[in-house]
Protein backbone atom coordinates (compact mmCIF):
# COMPACT_ATOMS: atom_id res chain seq x y z
CA UNK A 1 0.00 0.00 0.00
CA UNK A 2 1.47 3.38 -1.02
CA UNK A 3 0.93 6.40 1.36
CA UNK A 4 0.57 9.61 0.57
CA UNK A 5 -0.13 13.06 2.35
CA UNK A 6 -3.07 14.28 0.09
CA UNK A 7 -4.91 12.44 -2.91
CA UNK A 8 -6.15 13.83 -5.49
CA UNK A 9 -9.20 11.66 -7.76
CA UNK A 10 -9.46 13.30 -10.87
CA UNK A 11 -6.88 15.31 -13.39
CA UNK A 12 -9.25 17.62 -15.07
CA UNK A 13 -8.50 21.57 -13.90
CA UNK A 14 -9.57 21.36 -10.52
CA UNK A 15 -7.50 18.43 -9.38
CA UNK A 16 -4.38 19.38 -11.25
CA UNK A 17 -4.82 23.14 -9.82
CA UNK A 18 -5.22 22.05 -6.38
CA UNK A 19 -2.17 19.70 -7.07
CA UNK A 20 0.13 22.15 -8.16
CA UNK A 21 -0.98 24.64 -4.74
CA UNK A 22 -0.16 21.11 -2.56
CA UNK A 23 2.67 20.01 -4.19
CA UNK A 24 4.60 23.34 -4.58
CA UNK A 25 3.60 23.83 -0.65
CA UNK A 26 5.59 20.66 -0.29
CA UNK A 27 2.83 17.66 0.42
CA UNK A 28 3.49 14.25 -1.00
CA UNK A 29 0.62 14.41 -3.36
CA UNK A 30 -0.27 11.94 -5.86
CA UNK A 31 -3.28 12.59 -8.18
CA UNK A 32 -5.01 9.67 -9.72
CA UNK A 33 -7.22 9.70 -13.03
CA UNK A 34 -8.73 7.00 -14.47
CA UNK A 35 -7.89 8.58 -18.51
CA UNK A 36 -4.86 7.42 -20.07
CA UNK A 37 -4.00 11.48 -20.30
CA UNK A 38 -4.03 14.16 -18.07
CA UNK A 39 -6.56 17.48 -18.30
CA UNK A 40 -9.86 16.14 -17.75
CA UNK A 41 -11.94 18.69 -20.31
CA UNK A 42 -9.70 21.12 -20.53
CA UNK A 43 -7.96 19.72 -23.67
CA UNK A 44 -11.55 19.53 -25.48
CA UNK A 45 -11.18 22.99 -24.74
CA UNK A 46 -10.22 25.04 -27.47
CA UNK A 47 -11.80 28.55 -27.35
CA UNK A 48 -10.31 31.20 -25.39
CA UNK A 49 -11.68 32.07 -22.22
CA UNK A 50 -13.34 34.81 -20.82
CA UNK A 51 -12.89 36.62 -17.46
CA UNK A 52 -9.87 39.20 -16.46
CA UNK A 53 -6.21 38.34 -17.51
CA UNK A 54 -5.68 36.27 -14.03
CA UNK A 55 -8.13 34.47 -15.18
CA UNK A 56 -5.95 33.81 -18.43
CA UNK A 57 -8.61 35.00 -20.61
CA UNK A 58 -7.91 34.65 -24.26
CA UNK A 59 -5.65 32.09 -24.09
CA UNK A 60 -7.27 28.73 -24.90
CA UNK A 61 -8.21 25.94 -22.68
CA UNK A 62 -5.80 23.13 -24.09
CA UNK A 63 -2.65 25.46 -23.59
CA UNK A 64 -3.81 26.16 -20.47
CA UNK A 65 -3.96 22.57 -19.39
CA UNK A 66 -0.13 22.09 -21.14
CA UNK A 67 0.69 25.25 -18.54
CA UNK A 68 -0.33 23.26 -15.95
CA UNK A 69 1.09 19.83 -16.58
CA UNK A 70 4.66 21.26 -16.83
CA UNK A 71 4.32 23.22 -13.56
CA UNK A 72 2.91 19.99 -12.17
CA UNK A 73 5.70 18.59 -13.44
CA UNK A 74 8.25 20.77 -11.15
CA UNK A 75 6.63 19.74 -7.98
CA UNK A 76 7.31 16.02 -7.64
CA UNK A 77 3.34 15.39 -7.73
CA UNK A 78 3.14 11.96 -8.81
CA UNK A 79 0.28 11.40 -11.56
CA UNK A 80 -1.30 8.02 -12.38
CA UNK A 81 -3.45 7.57 -15.02
CA UNK A 82 -5.34 4.83 -16.15
CA UNK A 83 -6.43 4.47 -12.45
CA UNK A 84 -10.27 4.27 -11.50
CA UNK A 85 -11.02 5.35 -8.16
CA UNK A 86 -13.99 3.06 -7.17
CA UNK A 87 -13.49 2.97 -3.45
CA UNK A 88 -13.11 5.24 -0.74
CA UNK A 89 -12.98 4.96 3.24
CA UNK A 90 -12.49 6.22 6.32
CA UNK A 91 -9.31 7.34 7.14
CA UNK A 92 -8.31 7.38 4.17
CA UNK A 93 -8.02 3.89 2.00
CA UNK A 94 -8.37 4.57 -1.68
CA UNK A 95 -9.24 1.13 -3.58
CA UNK A 96 -7.84 1.48 -6.98
CA UNK A 97 -7.46 -0.05 -10.55
CA UNK A 98 -4.55 0.75 -12.00
CA UNK A 99 -4.45 -0.61 -15.22
CA UNK A 100 -5.13 -4.24 -14.86
CA UNK A 101 -3.75 -4.32 -11.00
CA UNK A 102 -5.59 -3.41 -7.77
CA UNK A 103 -3.92 -1.10 -5.35
CA UNK A 104 -4.39 0.93 -2.05
CA UNK A 105 -3.38 3.90 -1.22
CA UNK A 106 -3.44 5.39 2.12
CA UNK A 107 -3.50 9.49 2.32
CA UNK A 108 -4.03 11.52 5.38
CA UNK A 109 -6.52 14.25 3.05
CA UNK A 110 -7.97 13.38 0.12
CA UNK A 111 -9.44 15.78 -2.64
CA UNK A 112 -12.57 14.46 -4.50
CA UNK A 113 -12.20 16.51 -7.96
CA UNK A 114 -14.39 13.79 -9.74
CA UNK A 115 -16.05 16.31 -12.43
CA UNK A 116 -19.35 15.85 -14.10
CA UNK A 117 -21.26 13.53 -16.49
CA UNK A 118 -23.42 14.29 -19.31
CA UNK A 119 -27.34 13.88 -19.06
CA UNK A 120 -29.24 12.97 -21.88
CA UNK A 121 -32.84 12.85 -22.81
CA UNK A 122 -34.95 9.97 -24.31
CA UNK A 123 -37.00 10.49 -27.44
CA UNK A 124 -37.91 8.16 -30.43
CA UNK A 125 -34.39 6.78 -32.06
CA UNK A 126 -31.97 8.48 -29.50
CA UNK A 127 -30.16 4.58 -29.11
CA UNK A 128 -29.73 5.01 -32.94
CA UNK A 129 -25.98 5.57 -33.94
CA UNK A 130 -25.09 8.61 -34.51
CA UNK A 131 -26.85 10.41 -31.26
CA UNK A 132 -23.91 11.38 -28.59
CA UNK A 133 -23.07 13.92 -26.06
CA UNK A 134 -22.10 17.09 -27.10
CA UNK A 135 -18.84 16.29 -25.33
CA UNK A 136 -18.65 12.93 -27.00
CA UNK A 137 -18.60 14.60 -30.02
CA UNK A 138 -16.24 17.97 -28.56
CA UNK A 139 -13.89 14.69 -27.22
CA UNK A 140 -13.60 13.18 -31.16
CA UNK A 141 -13.25 16.78 -32.79
CA UNK A 142 -10.89 18.15 -30.78
CA UNK A 143 -8.89 15.48 -28.80
CA UNK A 144 -8.77 12.46 -31.51
CA UNK A 145 -9.56 14.65 -34.38
CA UNK A 146 -11.77 12.73 -36.30
CA UNK A 147 -15.58 14.19 -37.41
CA UNK A 148 -18.34 11.75 -35.46
CA UNK A 149 -20.39 12.71 -38.89
CA UNK A 150 -21.03 15.07 -41.76
CA UNK A 151 -24.52 16.89 -40.92
CA UNK A 152 -25.07 17.73 -36.75
CA UNK A 153 -28.26 18.43 -35.03
CA UNK A 154 -27.16 20.09 -31.73
CA UNK A 155 -29.92 19.57 -29.26
CA UNK A 156 -29.63 22.45 -26.09
CA UNK A 157 -28.36 26.09 -26.31
CA UNK A 158 -26.31 26.33 -23.06
CA UNK A 159 -22.66 27.19 -23.16
CA UNK A 160 -21.75 23.68 -23.87
CA UNK A 161 -24.29 23.43 -26.92
CA UNK A 162 -22.99 26.65 -28.32
CA UNK A 163 -19.33 26.10 -27.97
CA UNK A 164 -19.17 23.09 -29.54
CA UNK A 165 -21.82 23.10 -32.55
CA UNK A 166 -18.70 26.55 -33.69
CA UNK A 167 -16.38 24.01 -32.81
CA UNK A 168 -17.98 21.39 -34.99
CA UNK A 169 -17.60 23.93 -37.64
CA UNK A 170 -14.10 24.83 -37.02
CA UNK A 171 -13.60 20.94 -37.42
CA UNK A 172 -15.14 21.25 -40.91
CA UNK A 173 -18.78 19.37 -40.22
CA UNK A 174 -21.75 21.13 -40.85
CA UNK A 175 -24.29 22.41 -37.94
CA UNK A 176 -27.89 21.62 -39.70
CA UNK A 177 -29.57 23.75 -36.25
CA UNK A 178 -29.30 24.23 -32.59
CA UNK A 179 -32.97 23.06 -30.91
CA UNK A 180 -33.84 24.63 -27.25
CA UNK A 181 -36.69 23.79 -25.76
CA UNK A 182 -36.76 27.08 -23.52
CA UNK A 183 -37.86 30.01 -24.80
CA UNK A 184 -34.34 31.83 -24.39
CA UNK A 185 -30.85 31.02 -25.36
CA UNK A 186 -29.14 29.55 -22.39
CA UNK A 187 -25.55 30.02 -23.16
CA UNK A 188 -23.70 33.57 -23.42
CA UNK A 189 -24.44 36.24 -26.49
CA UNK A 190 -21.13 35.95 -28.12
CA UNK A 191 -21.16 32.41 -28.36
CA UNK A 192 -24.55 32.60 -30.17
CA UNK A 193 -24.00 35.36 -32.15
CA UNK A 194 -21.04 33.33 -33.90
CA UNK A 195 -23.29 30.66 -34.81
CA UNK A 196 -25.75 33.09 -36.41
CA UNK A 197 -22.78 34.65 -38.53
CA UNK A 198 -21.71 31.61 -39.47
CA UNK A 199 -25.61 31.01 -40.49
CA UNK A 200 -26.74 27.93 -37.99
CA UNK A 201 -30.33 28.46 -37.14
CA UNK A 202 -31.22 28.67 -33.65
CA UNK A 203 -34.49 27.34 -32.98
CA UNK A 204 -35.81 28.18 -29.74
CA UNK A 205 -39.52 26.85 -27.97
CA UNK A 206 -37.88 23.58 -30.10
CA UNK A 207 -37.24 20.38 -29.12
CA UNK A 208 -36.05 16.92 -31.08
CA UNK A 209 -39.26 14.79 -31.41
CA UNK A 210 -37.47 11.40 -33.04
CA UNK A 211 -34.35 10.72 -35.02
CA UNK A 212 -34.80 7.83 -38.01
CA UNK A 213 -32.56 5.38 -39.32
CA UNK A 214 -32.01 2.82 -40.42
CA UNK A 215 -28.85 1.81 -39.03
CA UNK A 216 -27.73 5.38 -37.80
CA UNK A 217 -29.34 8.56 -37.55
CA UNK A 218 -30.77 9.65 -41.30
CA UNK A 219 -33.00 12.37 -40.55
CA UNK A 220 -34.48 14.46 -37.60
CA UNK A 221 -37.53 15.87 -36.73
CA UNK A 222 -38.35 18.70 -34.54
CA UNK A 223 -40.89 20.96 -33.16
CA UNK A 224 -42.08 23.74 -31.71
CA UNK A 225 -43.40 23.36 -28.05
CA UNK A 226 -46.29 25.37 -26.47
CA UNK A 227 -45.94 27.50 -22.81
CA UNK A 228 -46.58 23.85 -21.16
CA UNK A 229 -43.89 22.49 -22.82
CA UNK A 230 -46.45 20.31 -25.60
CA UNK A 231 -45.68 19.98 -29.30
CA UNK A 232 -47.72 22.04 -31.15
CA UNK A 233 -49.01 20.08 -33.96
CA UNK A 234 -48.18 21.21 -37.37
CA UNK A 235 -44.91 22.76 -36.29
CA UNK A 236 -42.67 19.89 -37.04
CA UNK A 237 -39.53 20.26 -39.41
CA UNK A 238 -37.09 17.51 -40.78
CA UNK A 239 -33.44 17.82 -41.36
CA UNK A 240 -31.14 15.30 -42.61
CA UNK A 241 -29.03 14.61 -40.63
CA UNK A 242 -26.44 11.52 -39.58
CA UNK A 243 -25.57 13.33 -35.79
CA UNK A 244 -27.43 14.54 -32.84
CA UNK A 245 -25.82 15.67 -30.26
CA UNK A 246 -26.80 15.83 -26.77
CA UNK A 247 -26.21 19.14 -24.90
CA UNK A 248 -29.08 19.41 -22.04
CA UNK A 249 -26.78 19.70 -18.96
CA UNK A 250 -24.37 18.18 -17.06
CA UNK A 251 -24.45 16.17 -13.21
CA UNK A 252 -21.71 16.14 -10.63
CA UNK A 253 -19.97 12.99 -10.19
CA UNK A 254 -20.00 12.37 -6.32
CA UNK A 255 -20.39 9.02 -5.74
CA UNK A 256 -17.26 8.59 -3.65
CA UNK A 257 -18.33 11.31 -1.92
CA UNK A 258 -21.60 9.22 -0.93
CA UNK A 259 -19.51 6.59 -0.21
CA UNK A 260 -17.67 8.69 2.09
CA UNK A 261 -20.85 9.50 4.45
CA UNK A 262 -20.53 13.61 3.21
CA UNK A 263 -23.69 15.45 3.46
CA UNK A 264 -25.28 16.62 0.11
CA UNK A 265 -27.83 19.56 -0.59
CA UNK A 266 -29.62 19.81 -4.19
CA UNK A 267 -29.69 22.06 -6.34
CA UNK A 268 -30.76 22.21 -9.61
CA UNK A 269 -28.97 24.81 -11.44
CA UNK A 270 -26.14 23.43 -10.10
CA UNK A 271 -26.55 20.26 -11.80
CA UNK A 272 -28.07 18.23 -9.12
CA UNK A 273 -26.92 17.05 -5.58
CA UNK A 274 -23.58 18.38 -4.41
CA UNK A 275 -21.40 17.28 -1.27
CA UNK A 276 -21.90 20.69 1.45
CA UNK A 277 -19.02 21.78 1.62
CA UNK A 278 -17.27 25.19 3.68
CA UNK A 279 -15.29 27.93 2.03
CA UNK A 280 -12.33 25.79 2.18
CA UNK A 281 -14.00 23.15 0.07
CA UNK A 282 -13.83 20.72 3.23
CA UNK A 283 -16.89 18.58 2.98
CA UNK A 284 -19.02 17.69 6.58
CA UNK A 285 -16.56 14.91 6.39
CA UNK A 286 -13.43 15.91 8.22
CA UNK A 287 -10.24 15.45 5.83
CA UNK A 288 -12.63 15.21 2.47
CA UNK A 289 -12.47 18.06 0.07
CA UNK A 290 -14.05 18.66 -2.97
CA UNK A 291 -13.72 20.68 -5.71
CA UNK A 292 -14.71 21.73 -9.57
CA UNK A 293 -17.78 20.62 -11.17
CA UNK A 294 -18.37 17.96 -8.67
CA UNK A 295 -19.54 20.71 -6.15
CA UNK A 296 -21.93 22.31 -8.91
CA UNK A 297 -21.12 22.39 -12.64
CA UNK A 298 -19.87 25.32 -13.51
CA UNK A 299 -16.52 26.26 -15.90
CA UNK A 300 -13.28 25.70 -16.12
CA UNK A 301 -12.07 28.79 -14.73
CA UNK A 302 -13.62 28.41 -11.47
CA UNK A 303 -13.07 25.05 -11.65
CA UNK A 304 -9.05 25.96 -11.45
CA UNK A 305 -9.70 28.37 -8.25
CA UNK A 306 -11.48 25.92 -6.31
CA UNK A 307 -9.13 23.22 -6.98
CA UNK A 308 -6.67 26.19 -5.49
CA UNK A 309 -8.80 26.51 -2.42
CA UNK A 310 -8.66 23.09 -1.98
CA UNK A 311 -5.14 22.69 -2.23
CA UNK A 312 -3.89 25.53 -0.06
CA UNK A 313 -6.80 23.92 2.78
CA UNK A 314 -5.03 20.71 2.80
CA UNK A 315 -1.54 21.98 2.77
CA UNK A 316 -2.80 24.26 5.70
CA UNK A 317 -4.18 21.37 7.92
CA UNK A 318 -1.18 19.42 7.16
CA UNK A 319 1.08 22.07 8.36
CA UNK A 320 2.33 22.68 5.52
CA UNK A 321 1.58 26.20 4.74
CA UNK A 322 1.05 28.50 7.97
CA UNK A 323 -2.51 29.29 9.11
CA UNK A 324 -2.26 33.02 8.28
CA UNK A 325 -0.72 32.65 4.88
CA UNK A 326 -3.10 29.93 3.86
CA UNK A 327 -5.66 32.54 4.89
CA UNK A 328 -4.75 35.54 2.82
CA UNK A 329 -3.73 33.03 -0.33
CA UNK A 330 -7.21 31.92 0.02
CA UNK A 331 -8.85 34.92 0.56
CA UNK A 332 -7.23 36.18 -3.10
CA UNK A 333 -8.78 33.31 -4.63
CA UNK A 334 -11.79 33.78 -3.13
CA UNK A 335 -12.10 37.55 -4.57
CA UNK A 336 -11.57 35.88 -8.13
CA UNK A 337 -13.96 33.51 -7.72
CA UNK A 338 -16.47 36.50 -6.92
CA UNK A 339 -15.51 37.96 -10.04
CA UNK A 340 -16.31 35.03 -12.28
CA UNK A 341 -19.95 34.70 -10.33
CA UNK A 342 -21.03 38.24 -11.14
CA UNK A 343 -22.81 38.94 -14.16
CA UNK A 344 -26.60 37.57 -15.12
CA UNK A 345 -25.02 34.24 -15.94
CA UNK A 346 -22.84 34.26 -12.31
CA UNK A 347 -25.10 35.75 -10.34
CA UNK A 348 -27.51 33.03 -10.37
CA UNK A 349 -24.33 30.38 -9.81
CA UNK A 350 -23.16 32.90 -6.99
CA UNK A 351 -26.50 32.24 -4.96
CA UNK A 352 -26.50 28.78 -5.12
CA UNK A 353 -22.91 28.30 -4.06
CA UNK A 354 -24.14 30.72 -1.23
CA UNK A 355 -26.45 28.07 0.03
CA UNK A 356 -24.19 25.75 -0.15
CA UNK A 357 -21.87 27.50 2.63
CA UNK A 358 -24.91 28.30 4.50
CA UNK A 359 -25.79 25.06 4.91
CA UNK A 360 -22.62 23.47 6.07
CA UNK A 361 -22.41 26.80 9.08
CA UNK A 362 -25.64 26.07 10.04
CA UNK A 363 -24.42 22.39 10.35
CA UNK A 364 -21.33 23.77 12.20
CA UNK A 365 -23.85 25.61 14.41
CA UNK A 366 -25.69 22.84 15.40
CA UNK A 367 -22.99 20.17 16.26
CA UNK A 368 -21.86 21.57 19.36
CA UNK A 369 -18.72 19.74 19.82
CA UNK A 370 -17.88 20.96 15.93
CA UNK A 371 -14.66 22.60 16.32
CA UNK A 372 -14.92 23.92 12.33
CA UNK A 373 -14.82 27.87 12.18
CA UNK A 374 -18.27 29.52 10.61
CA UNK A 375 -17.55 30.19 6.94
CA UNK A 376 -16.25 33.54 6.50
CA UNK A 377 -17.36 35.95 3.79
CA UNK A 378 -17.05 35.58 0.32
CA UNK A 379 -18.36 37.79 -2.06
CA UNK A 380 -19.32 41.06 -0.91
CA UNK A 381 -23.11 42.66 -2.48
CA UNK B 1 -15.75 11.26 -47.86
CA UNK B 2 -13.05 8.13 -47.30
CA UNK B 3 -11.91 9.36 -44.15
CA UNK B 4 -13.65 11.43 -41.00
CA UNK B 5 -10.45 12.55 -39.78
CA UNK B 6 -9.64 15.94 -39.33
CA UNK B 7 -6.50 17.16 -41.37
CA UNK B 8 -6.55 20.59 -41.38
CA UNK B 9 -7.74 22.99 -38.37
CA UNK B 10 -8.03 26.47 -37.91
CA UNK B 11 -6.93 25.92 -34.31
CA UNK B 12 -4.90 23.09 -34.01
CA UNK B 13 -3.31 23.01 -37.26
CA UNK B 14 -2.07 20.20 -38.91
CA UNK B 15 -2.92 16.95 -37.79
CA UNK B 16 0.82 15.38 -36.18
CA UNK B 17 1.98 12.68 -38.35
CA UNK B 18 1.44 9.84 -35.89
CA UNK B 19 2.46 6.24 -36.20
CA UNK B 20 -0.74 4.29 -37.92
CA UNK B 21 -1.28 0.73 -37.08
CA UNK B 22 -4.25 -1.54 -38.92
CA UNK B 23 -6.47 -3.13 -36.87
CA UNK B 24 -8.93 -5.93 -38.27
CA UNK B 25 -12.98 -4.78 -37.88
CA UNK B 26 -14.73 -7.82 -38.54
CA UNK B 27 -12.39 -8.93 -41.26
CA UNK B 28 -11.40 -6.29 -42.74
CA UNK B 29 -8.48 -3.69 -42.10
CA UNK B 30 -8.78 -0.52 -41.03
CA UNK B 31 -6.14 1.76 -40.09
CA UNK B 32 -5.54 3.32 -36.95
CA UNK B 33 -3.40 6.19 -35.00
CA UNK B 34 -1.76 3.94 -32.50
CA UNK B 35 -2.74 4.92 -29.54
CA UNK B 36 -5.95 5.92 -30.01
CA UNK B 37 -9.38 4.62 -29.15
CA UNK B 38 -10.43 2.15 -30.95
CA UNK B 39 -13.76 3.82 -31.46
CA UNK B 40 -11.73 6.61 -32.70
CA UNK B 41 -10.48 4.75 -35.55
CA UNK B 42 -13.76 3.11 -36.14
CA UNK B 43 -15.29 6.28 -36.62
CA UNK B 44 -12.76 8.18 -38.93
CA UNK B 45 -13.42 4.72 -41.12
CA UNK B 46 -17.17 6.15 -40.99
CA UNK B 47 -18.22 3.51 -38.83
CA UNK B 48 -20.97 3.80 -36.90
CA UNK B 49 -22.59 0.92 -35.23
CA UNK B 50 -19.91 -0.94 -32.99
CA UNK B 51 -22.61 -3.48 -31.41
CA UNK B 52 -26.44 -5.05 -31.19
CA UNK B 53 -28.38 -5.21 -28.10
CA UNK B 54 -28.83 -8.69 -26.67
CA UNK B 55 -33.16 -8.50 -27.02
CA UNK B 56 -34.17 -5.97 -29.83
CA UNK B 57 -31.01 -6.60 -31.82
CA UNK B 58 -30.25 -2.94 -32.09
CA UNK B 59 -27.62 -1.21 -33.80
CA UNK B 60 -25.53 0.81 -30.76
CA UNK B 61 -22.63 3.27 -30.95
CA UNK B 62 -20.41 5.59 -29.56
CA UNK B 63 -23.14 7.92 -26.87
CA UNK B 64 -20.46 9.29 -24.10
CA UNK B 65 -16.77 8.63 -25.99
CA UNK B 66 -15.27 8.90 -22.27
CA UNK B 67 -15.68 5.47 -20.55
CA UNK B 68 -19.23 5.89 -18.68
CA UNK B 69 -21.94 4.27 -20.84
CA UNK B 70 -20.57 1.20 -22.25
CA UNK B 71 -22.61 1.73 -25.23
CA UNK B 72 -19.30 1.12 -27.60
CA UNK B 73 -18.42 -2.20 -26.75
CA UNK B 74 -17.22 -4.16 -28.35
CA UNK B 75 -15.31 -7.97 -28.37
CA UNK B 76 -11.46 -6.80 -28.71
CA UNK B 77 -8.99 -10.07 -29.22
CA UNK B 78 -11.26 -12.22 -28.17
CA UNK B 79 -12.76 -10.56 -25.11
CA UNK B 80 -16.20 -9.14 -24.99
CA UNK B 81 -17.39 -6.02 -23.69
CA UNK B 82 -14.18 -3.68 -23.93
CA UNK B 83 -15.06 -0.58 -24.22
CA UNK B 84 -13.45 0.59 -27.28
CA UNK B 85 -13.83 4.54 -26.54
CA UNK B 86 -11.14 4.66 -23.99
CA UNK B 87 -8.74 1.40 -24.95
CA UNK B 88 -5.79 2.12 -27.31
CA UNK B 89 -5.97 0.61 -30.93
CA UNK B 90 -2.50 -1.66 -31.36
CA UNK B 91 -1.44 -3.32 -34.29
CA UNK B 92 -3.24 -6.61 -35.13
CA UNK B 93 -5.97 -5.72 -32.71
CA UNK B 94 -8.77 -8.08 -33.76
CA UNK B 95 -12.33 -5.99 -33.04
CA UNK B 96 -15.61 -7.71 -33.33
CA UNK B 97 -19.25 -6.27 -33.48
CA UNK B 98 -20.69 -7.48 -30.37
CA UNK B 99 -23.78 -9.14 -30.36
CA UNK B 100 -25.41 -9.22 -27.23
CA UNK B 101 -23.67 -10.24 -24.61
CA UNK B 102 -20.89 -11.38 -26.86
CA UNK B 103 -19.15 -14.73 -26.44
CA UNK B 104 -15.03 -15.23 -25.32
CA UNK B 105 -13.13 -16.58 -27.75
CA UNK B 106 -10.41 -19.23 -26.64
CA UNK B 107 -7.44 -17.22 -26.87
CA UNK B 108 -9.37 -14.60 -24.80
CA UNK B 109 -9.74 -16.35 -21.98
CA UNK B 110 -6.53 -18.37 -22.32
CA UNK B 111 -4.07 -17.19 -19.56
CA UNK B 112 -6.08 -14.19 -17.23
CA UNK B 113 -6.17 -16.48 -14.32
C1 LIG C 1 -18.14 17.03 -22.00
C2 LIG C 1 -17.92 18.34 -21.32
C3 LIG C 1 -17.59 19.47 -22.05
C4 LIG C 1 -17.39 20.69 -21.44
N1 LIG C 1 -17.04 21.77 -22.18
C5 LIG C 1 -16.76 22.94 -21.55
C6 LIG C 1 -16.30 24.06 -22.28
O1 LIG C 1 -16.19 23.97 -23.51
N2 LIG C 1 -15.99 25.22 -21.58
C7 LIG C 1 -16.09 25.29 -20.21
O2 LIG C 1 -15.75 26.32 -19.60
N3 LIG C 1 -16.55 24.25 -19.53
C8 LIG C 1 -16.89 23.10 -20.14
N4 LIG C 1 -17.33 22.04 -19.43
C9 LIG C 1 -17.52 22.25 -18.02
C10 LIG C 1 -16.34 21.58 -17.37
O3 LIG C 1 -16.93 20.65 -16.57
C11 LIG C 1 -15.37 22.51 -16.66
O4 LIG C 1 -14.84 23.38 -17.58
C12 LIG C 1 -14.15 21.80 -16.04
O5 LIG C 1 -13.56 20.91 -16.96
C13 LIG C 1 -14.48 21.10 -14.77
O6 LIG C 1 -13.26 20.68 -14.19
P1 LIG C 1 -13.15 19.49 -13.19
O7 LIG C 1 -11.69 19.38 -12.87
O8 LIG C 1 -14.10 19.67 -12.09
O9 LIG C 1 -13.66 18.18 -13.97
P2 LIG C 1 -13.12 17.42 -15.27
O10 LIG C 1 -12.39 18.29 -16.19
O11 LIG C 1 -14.29 16.68 -15.79
O12 LIG C 1 -12.08 16.36 -14.67
C14 LIG C 1 -12.46 15.30 -13.83
C15 LIG C 1 -11.51 14.14 -14.04
O13 LIG C 1 -11.73 13.17 -13.04
C16 LIG C 1 -11.68 11.89 -13.61
N5 LIG C 1 -12.41 10.96 -12.75
C17 LIG C 1 -13.74 11.00 -12.44
N6 LIG C 1 -14.06 10.00 -11.60
C18 LIG C 1 -12.90 9.32 -11.37
C19 LIG C 1 -12.57 8.17 -10.58
N7 LIG C 1 -13.48 7.55 -9.84
N8 LIG C 1 -11.29 7.73 -10.59
C20 LIG C 1 -10.36 8.36 -11.32
N9 LIG C 1 -10.60 9.44 -12.08
C21 LIG C 1 -11.85 9.91 -12.11
C22 LIG C 1 -12.31 12.11 -14.97
O14 LIG C 1 -12.01 11.09 -15.86
C23 LIG C 1 -11.72 13.45 -15.36
O15 LIG C 1 -10.49 13.32 -16.02
C24 LIG C 1 -17.53 20.80 -20.04
C25 LIG C 1 -17.87 19.66 -19.30
C26 LIG C 1 -18.05 18.44 -19.93
C27 LIG C 1 -18.41 17.21 -19.09
S1 LIG D 1 -19.10 5.54 -25.66
FE1 LIG D 1 -19.69 5.47 -23.62
S2 LIG D 1 -18.36 3.95 -22.80
FE2 LIG D 1 -17.66 4.21 -24.81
Amino acid sequence: MRRFELAVVGAGPAGLAAAIEAGSAGVRTVVIDENLKPGGQLFKQIHKFFGSSEHQAGTRGFEIGRRMLSTLSDTGVEVWLDSQVYGLFPGWTLAVNRGDRHEKVQADRVLLATGASENSIPFPGWTLPGVMGAGAAQTMINVHRVLPGSDVVMVGSGNVGLIVSYQLLQAGANVVAVVEAAPKIGGYGVHASKLRRAGVPIYRSHTVLRATGPGRVAEVTIGMLDESWRPVSGSERTFRADTICLAVGLTPLAELAWMAGCEFIHNSRLGGFIPVHNREMETTTAGLFVAGDITGVEEASSAMEEGRLAGLAAASSLGRIGRAEAESRMQRVWDRLCQLREGPFGVHRRQAKDDILRKFEVRAGDCATSEKPAAGKECAG
Amino acid sequence: MATWRIIDHPILGAAPADRTVIIDFDGRPVEAIEGEPIAAALMAAGVASFRTTPVRHEPRGVFCAIGRCTDCVMTVDGVPNVRTCVTPARDGMIVRTQHGLGEWSDSGCGDSN
